[in-house]
């Protein structure tokens, strides 16, 4: 059995866009489009199994405003939070300076945090986080995975607080494998796809 | 019938004054005298709008509209587009000659009516096709600013139909205020004739401000504030954001709702940050200013 049990997907906000019933608008606009979006998301996630790993990809949205960034980013990440069998995570790809500030306001506003690319090649962690919180997602990044403790095993140089860690799995921006136990960066997780 | 005199000038300075007349009139029919007009701007085009729906209302005969003399004014009303909303609220005494093309003008937005979301998306179509080179050569703004300036658009507009639960006008213009600021500016003008910010707060929020609750403490929990009719944390967020973005421009945003006008006021521009005890009028009035970049 493989480490990673998720496959990650790519979904194009774009292409959701063109498909949904709002399909005559060419702008993410509006929250009604917004959530139509996200609705869409979710019905692909749902047959996704326990757990999924999804790369959102708004490189082809000219205008997100935010109505639609509350429900396209915020309201998708606090969903899958709530007590919920599925298990989902999520990397926002194309957040580049037309969306970044829209993006970064939801999620504060929110208390919710996200990894997302804001220029190519380049993954920062966006929204409502401690200082900690960024040193050990930085790390993590860094190190692209972090080994599960074992007794007597001798520490990764630089790996953040098992502590940290757990909080990054919880918030839904590392993953923790359930086969080893290693915590992965969701940026390398998804690279494949990029 | 009763005349309303249209002020010569009706801009972002004369409105107050024109709704407050308007908002004493009774049911009898109205004429709208706008012959002496001989300077308006998005505001004022729109403000005359919403004032002839006020006006009609209850009534089985739309006001009249006396269109103003000058042919520059008339000219430029109809290249915003103002004579085809014109007809579904007033009786125009006189027709208005066919509609010029704006193209290659200052126009980003002719006047567009908001009454529902896909008026939104066509707003934002019609303002990413063709604001850009305006923004950037009048105010010299960064290209990108076409984004934030759509995203504003878009959430003042959707505020009508969310908030007000009505419908409404949107439009924006750049000029030179050459007296005034030595400079372009971009005048951008929303208004509506529903419910207001009391109304739209009233059940969720009026009883934690007991006697207080009025427009002027509504205005301040929303523009302030954020607050929102809505239980949902990620809403309201929209008049906050517009706040930021047209602070960051330099420029100024106001919002007149029943009898209270609150404004952000940048160094440039010294109108109070609050008025009240004006004439009660129905809706929500936005306007917003964004200057050039100096230097």
């Amino acid at each position: 059995m493989t480490d990673l049990p998720v496959d990650p997907i790519a979904i194009d906000v774009g292409q959701v866009l063109q498909h949904t019933e709002t399909s005559l608008y060419a702008q993410l606009v509006t929250r009604p489009t917004g959530r139509a979006v996200r609705m869409a998301i979710e019905t692909r996630l749902h047959g996704a199994g326990p757990r999924s790993l999804s790369l959102i990809d708004f490189s082809e949205v000219a205008i997100l405003d935010f109505s639609c960034a509350d429900e396209v980013v915020a309201k998708l990440i606090q969903r899958y939070l709530e007590p919920d069998p599925h298990e989902a995570f999520f990397v926002f790809r194309g957040v580049h300076e037309p969306h970044r500030d829209q993006v970064e306001y939801v999620l504060e506003r929110q208390g919710l945090l996200a990894v997302a690319e804001t220029s190519p090649d380049t993954f920062e962690l966006l929204g409502d986080r401690s200082g900690e919180e960024e040193r050990a997602w930085l790390d993590l990044e860094r190190l692209r995975y972090v080994p599960a403790p074992e007794p007597g095993a001798a520490a990764v140089p630089d790996a953040p607080e098992p502590g940290w860690l757990d909080a990054l799995v919880r918030r839904r921006v590392a993953f923790r494998s359930p086969v080893s136990g290693r915590v992965h960066a969701l940026s390398h997780l998804v690279q494949h796809l990029l | 019938m009763k005349v309303v005199s249209v002020p010569g000038s009706l801009d972002q300075q004369t409105v107050d004054g024109f709704f407050d007349e308007v908002s004493r009139l009774d049911a009898e029919r109205t004429l709208f005298d706008a012959r002496h007009v001989r300077w308006v701007d998005p505001n004022g085009m729109v403000a005359l709008l919403v004032a002839g729906a006020v006006a009609g209302r209850g009534s089985e005969e739309r006001p009249r509209l006396e269109p103003p003399e000058s042919s520059d004014v008339t000219g430029y009303l109809a290249r915003m587009g103002f004579f085809e909303q014109a007809q579904e609220v007033f009786e125009v005494s006189r027709r208005s000659g066919r509609r010029p093309s704006a193209g290659g003008s200052d126009v980003l937005l002719e006047i567009t009516r908001i009454a529902a979301n896909a008026d939104v998306h066509s707003v934002v179509d019609r303002v990413q096709r063709g604001a850009g080179e305006i923004l950037s050569s009048r105010l010299g703004y960064p290209p990108s600013a076409v984004v934030q300036f759509s995203v504003i658009l878009s959430e003042v507009c959707q505020n009508i139909l969310e908030h007000s639960e009505s419908e409404g006008w949107v439009a924006a213009q750049a000029y030179n205020w050459a007296r005034r600021l030595g400079r372009y500016v971009v005048v951008i003008s929303v208004m509506d004739m529903g419910r207001g910010f009391r109304g739209s707060l009233g059940d969720q929020h009026s009883a934690r401000y007991g006697d207080r609750w009025a427009d002027a403490t509504a205005l301040e929990a929303a523009f302030l504030h954020g607050l929102t009719r809505f239980p949902d944390s990620g809403r309201g967020q929209g008049i906050q954001q517009m706040r930021r973005q047209v602070q960051r421009w330099n420029g100024s945003i106001s919002v007149r709702s029943g009898t209270a006008r609150i404004a952000q006021v940048p160094s440039w521009d010294d109108s109070p940050p609050m008025v009240e005890q004006l004439a009660p009028f129905p809706g929500a009035q936005i306007g917003i200013v964004l200057p050039a970049k100096e230097g």
